[in-house]
């Protein structure tokens, strides 16, 4: 992040930055503070070995339900949870799994029902180090959820729904050494896996100028890829990483002939191609809804094992991601700079019509990106699905504008500036969770996204003329 | 499969408060689009805004009109927040903060640490009290009127006199905007979306001329945000991303830098989605759950976009001439 009044050109824009940072820090500051409902109940603290169950039960009128009694079975553990004053409940667990929440109707303020007695009991597919969020809506049975009209076409977004479940990480509360160092690390391993992902959206853009909005359904192409290799056909897992990589590789190859190739040869320009990106990456995500529906799909059931190093545990499977992932940064680096072809796409990049002159097929090294990009970016999503213990229809889109804040951070088009700004995405949104409440940490890493737009358009390694 | 049923729902999508509200949210993304070429991709984050702007301060207890106008305010903060930094550079550059800002407004407003005031991810509803003002202000007297065969309740929820205000909104919208494309004013905008340095060279101010063009779109979204949660609930979730890209398909469906388009293309765009989803569902397919069939309708929006972008980028009212989508 640079300071403002880093460029000459900042200098008229700095008291509005000053004015724009003085706003939003009050507004984390209001964020941060506990909320009268918060103090009130003793919250279940999420770290690696343990994940917490938890939601808010409301009367039909919109009042606190309190006293009412949860049961919480599964992988051997039984857990009771009571509602409080506030209608909260929560409930820790030490092992990840299924597990069955039953309501106990009796327990009910007087006249309450619940509003979709089927939901009860309902099981929730939980993982270690997150929270999860169980709602009982109270009411009229069969006064269920909206079904009619484009109002509940909206089940966008993000995965929640009537009887589904919200993974939500751990809030932030108490800045200690040791939970500095585990983000940091954390957010290392994310900034790398959201690397891997979104090296090939820059080289996209570096190449054809095009911002693919679709990207984000490549990595979760990867990893329900992943998910059905491992799980529905009983593959291993490295085996199932290789098989993903190459047909989500082989998707981005048939999409530049199938699509992209087309409309560059029909002139669609550019603005336009955006949009149809944005066609595309609906139809992909709900065809993987369509598919899979729209829960969680967990590539590996097992527990993540745990691996102490120094002051911070990390599963054994984000280190061998992130270790995977920086070789496999550093070949492609290599390839960029040391190859025919990779000086070729740099060339491109850099200027298309001189490339052409100068006899590089660009239409070849264009397709050579599409295939590329896509393969990494089914990579990303493969460990992705690892990292957060389990994939769903649209991982993807929630990822894909942490993807773009990297790229614009790192100067849109430059592959090492997607790398640069990825790191700063991931260990900005993992440590930002210490601040502000931890189910707002990917909007502290896109108002950073914004902040570098003011001060620095043509991001940290991006040359001034790109920005128009 | 009963046919008759189908069919009055699908046709009750012609005149439903989400259609109204669509129309509203894509006229404002006309003013952006069609009118000035801005890239605008976070047309939800204005409608989320003027949504739970508007239910916030009327569960405080404002009158009706103070809790528009705190919409209306929230939708110019917004505007001119977006605005500053990015009308200066270059048309991807507002496409991509346009659609993180309007994702950050999201999050912060489904985040369990403000429960109290958003309600958290589970919004804010009917119980909340939000509707209170509105309703209080029907001129109908209470009950239920069926008409031809849709029968609705005349104050509450989705009512007829949620109709009536939502369809006159739209109304006066889409005078408003005939009257700016005839103005002065509206010629200036098109002559930015035709030729921004051309506009400059004549000595406009193009920067503030774009600014009043993306605050009055803006305050068109969070009108609409106040129609489109009205029949329901404010849920954050429902004015994400999604919603902005079907707003764009509702204003490139209809014609976009028309007065009618986005009219057009909501009323078509949601009464096409309801048949389909209601043919499948009935038809019992085996192989296609009713979930499934809310996916597949939402894939052929998804497909309708690409397709319209590629082969008729000017819709169904447009001009071809008159729309270059490739602005800068």
């Amino acid at each position: 992040m640079s300071a403002p009044g880093h460029t000459g050109r900042a200098a008229p824009t700095r008291p509005l930055v000053a004015g724009l940072a003085l706003a939003i820090l009050t507004l984390l500051a209001i964020l941060a503070m506990p909320g009268p409902a918060h103090a009130a109940t003793a919250p279940c603290q999420v770290d690696a070995s343990t994940a917490c169950i938890g939601g808010t039960i409301k009367t039909a009128a919109g009042e606190p339900a309190a006293g009412v009694v949860l049961t919480i079975e599964g992988e051997g553990q039984t857990v009771q949870a009571t509602s409080d004053a506030d209608g909260r409940w929560s409930a820790a667990v030490t092992a990840a799994g299924d597990y069955t929440i039953t309501l106990d109707t009796t327990t009910l303020p007087p006249g309450e029902t619940l509003r979709n007695p089927a939901a009860n009991p309902r099981t929730v597919s939980v993982t270690l180090n997150a929270q999860f969020g169980a709602l009982f809506p109270l009411g009229e049975p069969g006064a269920a959820g909206p079904t009619t009209s484009p109002t509940d076409g909206s089940t966008s977004g993000s995965t929640t729904g009537p009887g589904t479940t919200t993974p939500d990480d751990d809030s932030g509360s108490g800045i200690t050494a040791a939970r500095v160092w585990q983000q940091f690390a954390n957010g290392l391993i994310f900034g790398l896996l959201l690397a891997l992902a979104s090296v090939g959206l820059s080289l996209v853009y570096g190449t054809t100028g095009l911002s693919s909005f679709s990207h984000g359904e490549q990595v979760t192409l990867g990893a329900i890829l992943a998910y059905v290799f491992v799980q529905q056909l009983g593959q291993p897992l490295w085996l199932a990483t290789v098989l993903a990589v190459l047909v989500g590789a082989a998707s981005g190859w048939a999409q530049d002939w199938g699509i992209w190739h087309k409309l560059r040869k029909h002139h669609i320009g550019l603005t336009q191609q955006m949009i149809v990106t944005i066609g595309l990456s609906m139809v992909l995500q709900y065809l993987f809804q369509f598919l899979f529906g729209g829960g969680r799909l967990r590539i590996v059931t097992s527990n993540p094992v745990p691996v102490q190093i120094g002051p911070v545990v990390l599963s054994r499977e984000s280190i061998v991601s992130a270790v995977i992932s920086i070789v496999v940064l550093a070949c492609v680096s290599v390839f960029l700079i040391y190859t025919r072809t990779g000086r070729a796409t740099r060339a491109v990049s850099d200027n298309p019509a001189l490339a052409s002159a100068s006899g590089i097929g660009v239409e070849r090294i264009i397709r050579v990106v599409w295939t590329g990009s896509a393969g990494l970016a089914a990579l990303g999503g493969v460990f992705m699905g690892l990292y957060f213990q389990a994939t769903y229809w649209n991982m993807g889109g929630t990822v894909l504008l942490l993807m773009f804040a990297a790229v614009t951070l790192g100067g849109l088009g430059t592959a090492w500036g997607a790398l640069v700004g990825s790191m700063v995405i991931g260990v900005v949104a993992e440590m930002s969770s210490l601040v502000i409440p931890s189910d707002v940490k990917f909007a502290g890493a896109l108002f950073i996204l914004i902040l570098v737009l003011l001060v620095r358009p043509q991001g940290i390694l991006g040359r001034r003329d790109r920005i128009g | 499969m009963d046919w008759i049923r189908i069919l009055t729902n699908a046709a009750g999508e012609i005149f439903a408060p989400a259609t109204a509200a669509y129309a509203l949210a894509a006229i404002g993304l006309n003013i952006h689009f069609g009118m000035t070429g801005l890239l605008n991709f976070g047309q939800a984050g204005f409608v989320l805004l003027g949504a739970y702007s508007y239910g916030i301060s009327a569960i405080a207890g404002w009158p009706f009109w103070a809790s528009i106008l705190a919409a209306i305010g929230s939708a110019l903060v917004f505007g001119v927040l977006l605005g500053i930094p990015t009308l200066k550079l270059r048309g991807d550059y507002l496409s991509i903060v346009t659609i993180a800002a309007a994702e950050i407004v999201r999050l912060v407003s489904r985040t369990t640490s403000l429960t109290w005031l958003t309600g958290g991810n589970s919004g804010l509803t009917k119980g909340d009290g939000y509707k209170d003002s509105f309703e209080a202000l029907c001129p109908f007297p209470q009950g239920t009127t069926a008409i031809g065969p849709w029968e609705y309740d005349n104050c509450l929820s989705s009512s007829w006199w949620l109709r009536v205000c939502a369809w006159s909104a739209v109304a006066i919208g889409c005078f408003l905007v005939w009257l700016w494309m005839r103005s002065p004013w509206g010629r200036v905008l098109k002559g930015i979306r035709e030729d921004e340095d051309a506009v400059r060279a004549l000595g406009k101010n193009v920067y503030s001329y774009k600014m009043q063009a993306l605050v009055l779109g803006g305050i068109g979204g969070a009108i609409a945000g106040i129609f489109y949660t009205m029949p329901s609930s404010i849920q954050a979730d429902a004015m994400g991303r999604t919603m902005t890209f079907n707003i764009w398909t509702v204003l490139l469906l209809g014609g976009a830098a028309t007065v009618f388009g986005p009219v057009l293309g909501s009323v078509l765009l949601w009464t096409v989605f309801m048949l389909v989803k209601s043919v499948l569902r009935d038809m019992d397919l085996g192989f296609i759950t009713p979930t499934q069939s809310e996916s597949f309708s939402w894939m052929l929006v998804g497909m309708t976009l690409m397709l319209l972008v590629i082969f008729r980028p000017q819709g169904i009212l447009g001009d071809k001439k008159e729309l270059a989508i490739d602005v800068r």
